[in-house]
């Protein structure tokens, strides 16, 4: 015991001394920081995805961490990559009010901040990059209405309550259905993004109210589950998703799905790295950039 | 030689403790700064401070999952009595009061109510979860006064004011722990509970009190956290009873009772603080972070293992 002690002990020390010694040939080239909401989600993996193709395909280093969807972790992860010395900071936000004084912990050290998906409230950043989710809503409700004739009654999932892709998504369908004497919302009720509560909600809408025609999900995942309960049931409606995530694009395909509203996670992460490279070569980049939805239908 | 070998033991945690710092400073050499040791001593704050009340809990053989939650509660609490109240003092005495009144309920249903204390908390975890929920309508509270975030990022003497919580909470704790009657109790009630009564010791008050105080701990890791973070989250705290646990554990105390320490409990969070803050620091991808946390308990706790036989 006493010998492998001293073992490690002079070990220790001597690679301690050496680790001194390698401080002055640091990495050099400019470094970008991203952090992620969560990792355990494809959207974000897309995101993730898209990020890591740009920056390798430009040539620059990047490190991408994940907060696993909590605030707290979210502002430990940007204390380390200011540690770390990056020049620009890609972050995308838990929660919108969270976020803030993790920007300003960036912004101290007088690293340019540019959010993604999420928007942060309260703090001035460089740059936004998010999809128009009230114009997606929109193009949700026209294109039910569109595929049913003008006369359609809808169930409307929803997101986790107050957050704001719920809001917005929530915004732009009702802006084209309330006041349409022609559509009812018969239901409208949260399943907080999740495919297995979708598919609880939906089979509880199925129960106490089966007669519908169309389902908006606030996202694909929710639809998905939706679905599931749908088929149990031997019910037959026009399910309308949005994020067009992978397996929601193949059950698009498949005929199982209507449509999905198709949020490109890859296309902003490729964009956000694009700006962060801008930023470094001291190039003005502008404050908001709508990254373009599309309908997916088979 | 038998002395050096008991010294080494005793010491096993912060051995691995400095092995790992050593590691790390070798791999990446951002590692060994003061801004970032300090960083990585304001990010272990919570999850020392709750694992602290947790190694009260844990000394007599239970255990408390409530603990995120209960921050979660204690946190929004405190954040909506600054945000429409704008007293400081108020909303902490609050804060505080709520997680000991909490940790009560958990600690009464565990001694009077006999239920074994997994379940009661565990019912905890999510009930206390729910009333977070309908307390703050799902929505982050938000728009905190400037002293109320003071705590969670202001520096005293170049010192986080996290980490200086921590000393206290940690002092004070040692001395319940080390220098009292009642922390001797805790000790005896973890080793043998039925000598423990019969030696005269009202174990159900000692019981209920660990819950208690693993309450508050965590109401004061409500506290830093929302401070720290500017705003209240209804799913603040998910997991951090298993992040407290962990540290518990890679203190070197063990999870059947009576044997431990709470400066171990310290050194169990540094450990995984240091391990959170080193992988960042070395771009491992957050994948594989998780398999890499997951190993070192495990290698922990076996080498604790084999040192025992």
């Amino acid at each position: 015991m006493k010998r492998f002690l001293s073992t490690l002990l002079v070990l220790a020390l001597f690679i301690g001394t050496f680790s001194g010694c390698n401080k002055t040939s640091q990495e050099s080239t400019k470094k970008i920081g991203m952090v992620i909401s969560t990792l355990n989600n494809p959207f974000f993996v897309s995101m993730k995805e898209g990020a890591e193709k740009k920056a390798k395909e430009l040539g620059y280093e990047i490190v991408i961490l994940d907060s696993q969807n909590d605030a707290s972790k979210e502002r430990s992860n940007v204390e380390d990559l200011v540690q770390q010395g990056i020049s620009v900071l890609i972050i995308n936000p838990t929660d919108s009010d969270a976020v803030a004084n993790s920007i300003a912990v960036a912004q101290q050290n007088n690293i340019p901040v540019i959010t993604v998906d999420r928007a942060a409230n309260g703090v001035e950043v460089t740059c936004h990059i998010a999809s128009d989710n009230v114009k997606g809503g929109k193009l949700a409700a026209q294109f039910i209405l569109d595929k049913l004739g003008g006369k359609a009654k809808i169930v409307e999932l929803q997101g986790i309550p107050g957050a704001s892709a719920t809001r917005d998504r929530g915004k732009g369908f009702h802006e084209v259905v309330d006041g349409n004497a022609n559509v009812k919302v018969v239901a409208s009720q949260p399943a907080d993004f999740d495919r297995q509560k979708g598919l609880n909600v939906m089979e509880n809408i199925i129960q106490a109210n089966p007669d519908f025609d169309a389902v908006f999900a606030h996202n694909d995942e929710m639809a998905l589950g939706a679905i599931k309960a749908l088929n149990a049931a031997n019910k037959k409606a026009l399910v309308v998703g949005f994020d067009g995530t992978q397996d929601a694009v193949d059950a698009v395909k498949s005929g199982e799905m209507a449509a999905t509203i198709a949020q490109q996670p890859d296309v902003m992460g490729s964009l956000a790295v694009e700006n962060a490279v801008k930023l470094i070569k001291g190039e003005t980049i502008p404050k908001q950039i709508p990254v373009d939805l599309k309908v997916i239908t088979k | 030689m038998e002395k050096l070998k008991a010294l080494a033991l005793k010491f096993k945690s912060l051995i691995g403790l400095f092995f790992l710092c050593i590691v790390i400073s070798i791999i990446t050499p951002r590692f060994l700064n003061i801004n970032n040791l300090l960083n990585v001593l304001t990010q272990v704050s919570v999850n020392a401070v709750i694992a602290i009340g947790m190694s009260f809990v844990i000394l007599t053989g239970g255990i408390d999952l409530s603990v995120g939650s209960i921050l979660a509660v204690t946190g929004a609490l405190a954040a909506s009595l600054i945000s429409k109240q704008n007293s400081l003092f108020l909303a902490i005495l609050l804060s505080l009061i709520v997680g000991a009144l909490i940790g009560a309920f958990n600690g009464l249903l565990v001694s009077k109510g006999k239920i074994q204390p997994f379940i009661v908390t565990l019912a905890g975890m999510t009930i206390f979860r729910g009333v977070t929920y309908v307390y703050t309508n799902g929505t982050p509270i938000s728009g905190l006064s400037k002293d109320f975030t003071f705590i969670g990022n202001a520096r005293v003497l170049g010192i986080p004011f996290p980490v200086i919580i921590t000393f206290i909470v940690f002092l004070i704790a040692w001395y319940l722990i080390n220098e009292t009657r009642f922390g001797r109790y805790v000790y005896a009630l973890g080793g043998n509970e039925d000598s423990a009564r019969l030696s005269g010791i009202n174990t159900d008050s000692i019981k209920t009190m660990v819950y208690v105080i693993s309450g508050i701990t965590a109401a004061i890791g409500g506290i830093i956290v929302t401070s720290r973070i500017g705003s209240a989250s209804p799913n603040a705290g998910s997991g951090y009873e298993l992040d407290a646990i962990a540290a518990v554990v890679l203190g070197g105390t063990s999870l059947a009772g009576g044997e431990g320490s709470i400066a171990g409990t310290i050194i169990g969070a540094m450990i995984i603080g240091v391990l959170n803050n080193g992988l960042n620091l070395m771009n491992v991808s957050p994948f594989y972070q998780s398999i890499v946390k997951g190993l070192v308990i495990l290698l922990a706790v076996l080498i604790d293992k084999k040192n025992k036989k």
